[in-house]
């Protein structure tokens, strides 16, 4: 039994080595980075916080209220498409399993080809929505959306909804499916009509499992890099720069790693809150559930 | 009983499947027809849905105006397999031990993968491009997999751990009983009874793999021969004026295997993505 002891660890050490190397030690490089003005050239030096008081003078508000408004938005939007998608998918119909194969493409696809199939849908000129808009006389002319700040910006999120649309469905659809039937038997002997029943019964049931998938689907999505970037690369005129585009451009396409690092530090705090909100929330269920 | 639906309830169930696919599937569609289309017809004005002309000819084309496609099709396989096969490695081994085995840090170690799963490989990528950097791994493939691999290490411990969790413990220690190692009980015993659930998990592993390989490529590698099909494609989109046409056919040439891979694998996939744990 003294062996048992180090066993363990021995299975951890290919994962722990992977992760440390890949991210835990990034990680803490990224803290460091940030107190130095670290650039193309060999020599750095620390400068303290200097990094982080640019970045709060210069437009840390404005990045990280977009992000925010943009995070909220597509979030809020997938969450509802989700449910909407899982009631469907939950309908005892026929052809409901050809809908469940239907409804994943999205996620399937590399997200990046999935960007250049919506970069021709949003295209002004020629593509299909502007091409249908103007037929139907919603637009007088062409309309290119990714070209105007208000309409790129809702464009990368309707586009970050289609993509993780999918998988919202499906997550809530395997929640609805441990809703015990009997007590929507006993709400039906009781009189109680179908959407009585999904207001009742399965929205409360459900609500745990919607709040998971809300906060798990925000840091996903506050983490969202390629949509924007292929989309718009942050523009036209910073519209669509949220705290990701920024800390890639500062540090990849400017050479800043050490004003970089200061942006994505804050980008791990924002994380860090939403994480511990999230771990609240795990703790708080399983809690509940140990209860009963 | 309960659940006959009423003529109206039936109607309402499949406008709603419409409306519903009609938003996930029309970016397909529409690419698809613009990959019929010759350059005239893509640059038309007014719009039509069905223009005169088309024909697969841009099939053909794009494998003469792209000579790298084939090429870059490839390497995103080859990518997202090894990515699948080194993050499995790491991540069975781990999993069994979170799921089996009581130590100290145990804890303190499964926060640690699951804060690393709440990072995205972007907000790491300056000291990760300075580690590249220093060990030489930029523009070889080496570059696009070993990170791949270690943000998809921590699902994969959540998911084998649930799979784990759920053989029974009594197993373990029959073969105990007969005098088996701990090593030998796992290999022997525990590993082909979890068969399923890995297949489920390198399965999902691999679709995650091929469908966000874009920022390492993007960042690491500069060498065209070594690009997966998103970076590939990523340039000829990036150009002044973009052949559309040619830009959708290779596009959907590009995922046609995996689309196939998940019609086939799809009922697999749909068990690892409600398995307890989801990723993105």
């Amino acid at each position: 039994m003294k062996r048992t002891d180090a066993f363990p660890y021995l299975l951890l050490i290919p994962a722990l080595l992977l992760v440390g190397v890949i991210a835990a030690w990034p990680l803490v490089e990224t803290f460091r980075l940030s107190f130095t003005d670290a650039s193309m050239k060999q020599t750095q030096s620390y400068v303290g916080f200097e990094n982080y008081l640019k970045f709060f003078q210069r437009d840390f508000w404005p990045i990280l209220g977009r992000t925010l408004v943009w995070t909220t938005l597509s979030v809020s939007l997938k969450l509802v498409m989700g449910l909407l998608g899982a009631v469907l998918l939950n309908a005892a119909v026929p052809g409901r399993a050809l809908f469940r194969i239907l409804i994943m493409p999205p996620w399937v696809v590399p997200v990046a080809v999935g960007c250049f199939m919506w970069a021709w849908m949003y295209n002004g000129q020629f593509g299909m929505i502007s091409g249908l808009g103007q037929r139907f006389g919603v637009f007088s002319g062409p309309f290119e959306f990714l070209a105007y700040k208000q309409a790129a910006f809702i464009a990368t999120v309707v586009t970050d909804v289609w993509i993780g649309t999918p998988l919202v469905s499906l997550y809530l659809l395997a929640a609805m499916q441990t809703i015990p039937k009997d007590l929507y038997e006993a709400a039906w002997t009781d009189g109680a009509g179908r959407f009585y029943r999904f207001r009742r019964v399965t929205l409360p049931l459900l609500m745990p499992s919607i709040t998971t998938m809300a906060l798990l689907s925000t840091i996903w999505t506050f983490n969202s890099f390629e949509i924007i970037w292929i989309l718009t690369e942050g523009g036209p005129r910073g519209s669509t720069t949220t705290m990701i585009i920024d800390t890639y451009k500062t540090a990849i396409s400017r050479f800043r790693y050490g004003e970089g690092a200061a942006r994505a530090v804050m980008i791990l705090i924002c994380l860090m809150v939403l994480s511990a909100i999230y771990l609240a929330l795990l703790n708080r269920l399983t809690r509940k559930g140990r209860a009963k | 009983m309960i659940n006959r639906y009423r003529w109206w309830e039936l109607v309402l169930i499949y406008a709603g499947m419409a409306l519903f696919l009609t938003f996930m599937l029309a970016p397909f569609v529409e690419a698809f027809m613009v990959s019929l289309r010759p350059l005239a017809e893509v640059f038309r004005i007014p719009y039509r849905f069905f223009a005169e002309g088309m024909s697969f000819a841009n099939y053909r084309q794009i494998w003469i105006s792209q000579p790298m496609l084939g090429r870059w099709i490839i390497n995103s396989f080859g990518i997202a397999v090894a990515v699948t096969i080194l993050s499995m490695m790491c991540s069975i081994p781990a999993a069994y031990a979170f799921a089996r085995f009581k130590f100290k840090l145990r804890d303190g170690l499964l926060s640690l993968f699951l804060a690393v799963s709440m990072v995205g490989a972007a907000v790491l990528i300056i000291p990760l491009y300075k580690l590249m950097l220093a060990l030489g791994l930029l523009n070889t493939y080496a570059a696009m997999i070993i990170p791949g691999a270690a943000f998809t290490v921590p699902t994969g411990i959540f998911l084998m751990r649930s799979y784990f969790m759920r053989i029974p413990a009594e197993l373990e220690e029959a073969a105990y009983v007969d005098g088996a190692s701990r090593l030998y009980t796992m290999r022997r015993v525990i590993l082909p009874i979890a068969a399923p659930g890995m297949v489920v998990v390198a399965i999902t592993t691999f679709i995650t793999a091929y469908a966000q390989q874009f920022l390492f490529a993007l960042t690491f590698n500069s060498k065209n021969h070594l690009n997966p099909l998103p970076v590939g494609l990523y340039q000829f989109f990036g150009h002044q004026e973009v052949r559309w046409n040619e830009l959708m056919a290779a596009s959907i040439v590009g995922v046609l295997p995996v689309l196939v891979l998940y019609v086939f694998l799809q009922r697999y996939i749909v068990a690892g993505l409600t398995a307890g744990a989801v990723k993105e």
